[in-house]
């Protein structure tokens, strides 16, 4: 008897065991560097993972109550398949670069690597993939028992979960499958995001799966039945079944959209789909095979779903066969124990295959985006120093592999067996569809930002939750069916499948569009209200222009000092010491580095390091365990605004034109002022011809005047006429005198007065000078007094000039001293090779306030109220710039009433220079007290 | 200093029995001896200011028909007298010339808008001034 338990048992035993080979051996071949899954049909094969014990049980139990209404979840896929070219491309790329381990992962990676949305993504795919998990249990638990029992097959097969634990076949299933998933998702030590032993494996279960449905199905179309015109020809003839060849039963076109975009999500975002297509991709390339192949592997597999379940209901027309057990019960009837046990290998690879993978990536998730997060928060436990933190995740991986099948055991268990295999599963892809808006708007839509997923999955998850899983419970009596009939409290509108009163849809279909109403509408309002994080937008730019990016200018969020050592034993933790040097040398090898020499970790290498550790422990967490060990230094606000290119830029500009403005207002003010400058030299300019003019225009309008009055009275006497012929002669002088002091001043003022330099005997000069005014003197009657060194040295200067500063001063004093008792003093010394020279009066003085301004042009100070001073006002400007351009100093000493001192003084020059000064025409002198003069 | 000076002015006989009398402000010690001369050959009677100050205080007291003033002076300016001659109502009726060294349009612009009756320019016409000053003492 073939069919024995132990005989079951053996079989499915040594089918693992075949199946663990398979891993061992792929897992060498990878080792050695001939990976046998680098092909696009093992990986089209791996895909198939999508048909599970739903499909090989599940199909033909909804085929023989709905007719095709079991179509849409395979349609869905086929759809969805062929736009994979855009879509799922675009995903693994990203993924790829991002090292990205699951699908918590990734929304989390895309939303800033955020904790929180990886540990809710996680929650929601734990949740969500319960009910899946306990379908499993439920199609391989009674697939055991109605091979157990098969000699009792006439008679009605006990409901599972009715026996006591102990005694429960679904219990033993769970830990048998937990047992196997742990072996082949956690057998290495190395975390690594890839499995390829896994992926062979899968790949020859969806190979067996499909030929053992395919067996079953030709043995009941073709030699129960003569062809499938046959079976439908005979169903066709009873009323009863009639139906199943319409729509009829087939549900509304309203669910067939809604089952179809479910399952169109569900090929993408299931935990294990996306494992398959998206981490463990070995060559983007291959989807290109694959979006064939799947749909073909999903027509293939359909094709006898109807005949089995059409001939499984002519067989059993009493109904008392459950017809999701058809694929066994129907060779196991007719005596074919090889064909019913070839179908019952076939079920157990769909349900393995399904929970290894759906457990691996779980637990994937649950290590490294629930429980590493948590723990390396916990400073306590001093995680981050420890060695072998590659052994504790493989234990949270095991841990959470039994934790998932227990909590699908403890689902099965309650909600018994009030559902179908299908509805089930149905339940699971309305969980894993809430990933779409986060995920879709993810790569697509820059805006999309971390609140707006965080609100979106909640409020999907919630309203699924409330409207599914819930009232699933709620159907198997573990909550009042009151809640469901007549909602929470009585409160008709919170009904769970007739939210707000929207009645007559299926529970799925209602609890779809709730929840993809609140999960997309929260997405995207708060994402259109609300801010990003710097990381959020770089990420973000990263996910939407992936394609535009290589991976070299990868946004380099990282700016360290670390040295390689700490890197290397950071990586150690996680990954076995054989990889971290491989992967180390593959890097040095690629930058011409050598790690003997060089320690020095740049931002590129922890970079680098950090998307090795997301491969095994996630983005979030990598980047945690990195921030912990690296001694990062502050990226500063400015340096994060140069990673996001396109902001830098406008940075870059603004402030570049900052500095520019700033530059230009500072030239423009520095041109201002030397146009304030120009302005004012202009206006002194203007001021000083203007001035000259005035001057010049007064002594000439009294010399004409006089000259015509003269001319115009012939009769006029001879003492008012040669009164009036002196006046004229007088203001010639002065017209003289002002011509010559303006024509000196801008002479000097210019720099083109000619000098000529001798060695001078002040002494001698003054003398001179005093012996010109003498007749005046004496004619004013003024008392002249002189105290003139008996010698002094020479000073080198012109002769000339300073005789006219020394005329000058003496006229001035005799102008201004006293008209009654005049009195002048002329004095000459030698001190510290300097010779001075004072002129005193006893005039009226001046006053403090005046006694600068009469060195400037036309500011003669008159000091009487009717007497305008005679001169010009150009005297004492033009004997200070003499006395000045020859090293001297001109002032003046005076208190008001007392009379004025003027003084000037000279460097002398010493003997040896005076002699040579006494020849002629010499440039350049140099003077005793070192002073030089350049002209 | 004021310096009421007929003496030196010959008599013209048959005109000075209402002659009119001008008086002449100027800091220029030899302008005013022409000015002088001038103005009592054109038969006037005339009064000398050497400042600005001096001619307000004589302005009040000789109450000239007219006054010959210079510009560029001192302290008080001629722009200053002429404006404080035109504030003042008792001499509403005085005349005004202004002289000046500096020739500027502006000057002139200014002088006119003070209430000047007319400007001269340094050097002037001995002539010209004579026949400017009756023409301006004749007009209404």
């Amino acid at each position: 008897m073939m069919l024995q338990g132990g005989i079951i048992l053996l079989f499915s035993l040594a089918y693992i065991g075949f199946l663990f080979a398979i891993a061992y051996y792929s897992d060498k071949r990878s080792d050695a560097g001939r990976s046998v899954i680098s092909n696009p049909y093992i990986y089209a094969l791996s895909l198939a993972v999508y048909c599970t014990a739903w499909t090989f049980y599940g199909s033909v139990g909804r085929a023989a109550s709905t007719g095709i209404g079991f179509m849409p979840i395979y349609l869905g896929p086929t759809l969805m398949v062929a736009l994979w070219y855009l879509v799922m491309r675009k995903i693994i790329r990203i993924s790829k670069i991002n090292r990205i381990t699951s699908i918590a992962d990734f929304i989390s990676s895309r939303y800033g690597k955020s904790s929180s949305l990886a540990g809710l993504v996680t929650i929601i795919a734990v949740v969500g993939i319960i009910p899946y998990i306990s379908l499993q249990l439920d199609g391989v638990s009674t697939s055991f028992d109605v091979m157990w029992q098969h000699s009792e097959l006439a008679g009605a097969i006990p409901p599972p979960g009715t026996a006591a634990i102990l005694g429960d076949t679904s219990f033993y299933v769970a830990l048998l499958l937990a047992t196997f998933a742990i072996i082949f998702g956690t057998r290495h030590l190395d975390t690594t995001e890839r499995h390829e032993g896994l992926v062979a494996a899968i790949a020859f279960e969806s190979v067996i799966k499909l030929v053992a449905f395919l067996v079953v199905g030709v043995y009941v179309t073709f030699i129960l039945f003569n062809g499938f015109g046959d079976i439908f020809g005979q169903a066709f003839q009873k009323p009863e079944l009639r139906d199943l060849f319409t729509m009829k039963n087939a549900g509304t076109y309203t669910d067939w959209t809604w089952l179809m975009f479910l399952s169109m999500m569900a090929i993408m975002f299931l935990p294990r789909q996306f494992q398959m297509t998206v981490v463990e991709n070995v060559n983007e390339n291959h989807l290109d095979k694959a979006s064939w192949l799947l749909p073909l592997y999903l027509l293939v597999i359909n094709i006898f779903v109807l005949p089995i379940a059409l001939g499984g209901l002519l067989l059993f027309p009493s109904g008392a066969v459950d017809a999701d057990t058809f694929v066994l019960t129907i060779p196991i009837s007719q005596g074919q124990e090889e064909v019913a046990m070839l179908a019952f290998i076939g079920g157990l690879s769909a349900a393995t295959g399904m929970v290894i993978v759906a457990t691996v990536s779980l637990s994937t998730m649950v290590s490294n985006e629930l429980v590493m997060p948590l723990l390396l928060h916990f400073g306590p436990l001093r995680l981050s120093e420890r060695r072998d933190l590659g052994g504790v995740l493989l234990t949270i991986r095991r841990c959470t592999i039994i934790l998932v099948l227990m909590l699908g055991y403890c689902y099965f268990r309650l909600t018994g067996n009030a559902y179908t295999l299908v509805s089930i599963g149905l339940i699971s892809f309305a969980a894993v569809a809430q990933f779409a808006p986060a995920i879709f708007g993810g790569i697509y839509w820059k805006t999309g930002n971390h609140l707006g997923a965080i609100v979106g999955l909640s409020a999907g998850f919630v309203v699924w939750t409330y409207t599914l899983f819930l009232p699933s419970l709620a159907e198997s009596g573990y909550l009042s069916p009151s809640f469901i009939e007549s909602g929470p409290f009585g409160i008709t509108l919170l009904k769970p499948y007739a939210l707000f009163g929207l009645a007559g849809l299926s529970p799925i279909t209602h609890s779809l569009f709730w929840s993809m109403l609140v999960n997309a509408g929260g997405y995207m309002i708060l994402s259109l209200v609300g801010q990003q994080s710097l990381m959020e937008h770089s990420q973000a730019a990263q996910f939407v222009d992936v394609y535009k990016r290589t991976q070299e200018n990868d946004f380099r969020l990282w700016r360290s000092t670390s040295s390689v050592t700490v890197l290397r034993s950071i990586l150690e933790q996680f990954l076995s010491r054989i990889r971290v040097d491989e992967a180390l040398n593959d890097y040095a090898k690629k930058h011409g580095l050598d790690w003997s020499k060089d320690d020095v970790a740049d931002a590129a290498l922890i970079n680098y390091a950090e998307r090795l550790l997301a491969g095994s422990v996630g983005s979030a967490s990598a980047r945690v365990l990195l921030a912990s060990a690296v001694k990062e230094e502050p990226v500063s606000m400015d340096e994060v605004m140069y990673m996001l290119d396109e902001t830098s830029k406008v940075i870059a500009y603004s402030r570049e034109l900052e500095i520019k403005s700033k530059e230009l207002e500072q030239a423009t003010s520095e041109l201002r002022a030397a146009n304030e400058q120009l302005k004012e030299v202009d206006r002194l300019k203007d001021d000083f011809i203007s001035t000259v003019t005035h001057e010049l225009r007064t002594p000439l309008t009294s010399i004409r005047a006089f000259s015509e009055i003269l001319h115009d009275n012939p009769d006029l006497d001879v003492e008012q006429r040669s009164k009036f012929m002196a006046i004229i002669l007088k203001e010639n002088e002065r017209l003289t005198r002002l011509i010559n002091n303006v024509l000196d001043l801008s002479k000097i003022e210019s720099g083109k007065m000619e000098w000529h330099l001798t060695a001078v005997d002040l002494k001698e000069v003054i003398e001179d000078a005093l012996a010109t005014l003498e007749q005046v003197i004496k004619e004013e009657n003024i008392e002249l007094e002189t105290a003139l060194a008996e010698h002094v040295s020479l000073t080198v200067t012109d002769r000339d000039r300073i005789t006219q500063v020394m005329l000058n001063l003496l006229s001035n004093a005799i102008k201004f001293c006293d008209s009654q008792a005049g009195w002048i003093m002329v004095q000459l010394k030698e001190q510290d090779y300097t010779l001075s020279v004072a002129v005193s009066d006893n005039g009226p003085g001046i006053k403090p306030e005046n006694q600068e301004i009469i060195f400037e042009k036309f500011r003669q100070v008159g000091d009487t109220l009717t007497e305008k001073p005679q001169g010009t006002g150009l005297g004492l400007p033009i004997c200070r710039q003499i006395i000045t351009y020859f090293g001297g100093d001109l002032r003046v000493n005076s208190i008001p009433g007392h009379g004025a001192t003027f003084f000037f003084t000279l460097p002398v020059v010493s003997p040896t220079e005076a002699e040579a000064d006494k020849e002629p025409n010499y440039a350049s002198p140099i003077f005793a007290n070192g002073k030089t003069n350049n002209r | 200093m004021l310096a009421l000076s007929s003496l030196t002015a010959r008599p013209i006989t048959g005109k000075n029995i209402m002659a009119k009398k001008v008086l002449i402000v100027d800091d220029e010690q030899n302008i005013v001896i022409s000015l002088e001369f001038l103005m009592q050959r054109a038969g006037y009677e005339v009064a000398i200011a050497r400042n600005g100050e001096d001619a307000l205080e004589v302005v009040g007291q000789f109450r000239p028909d007219l006054v010959l003033l210079d510009v560029m002076m001192p302290k008080i300016n001629g722009f200053d007298v002429c404006q404080k001659i035109r504030d003042n109502p008792d001499l509403q009726d005085t005349k005004v010339i202004m002289l000046t060294a500096k020739g500027r349009e502006v000057e002139v612009a200014k002088g006119m808008a003070l209430g000047a009756n007319s400007y001269v320019i340094k050097p002037f016409s001995t002539r010209e001034l004579v026949a400017e000053v009756q023409r301006v003492l004749e007009e209404e």
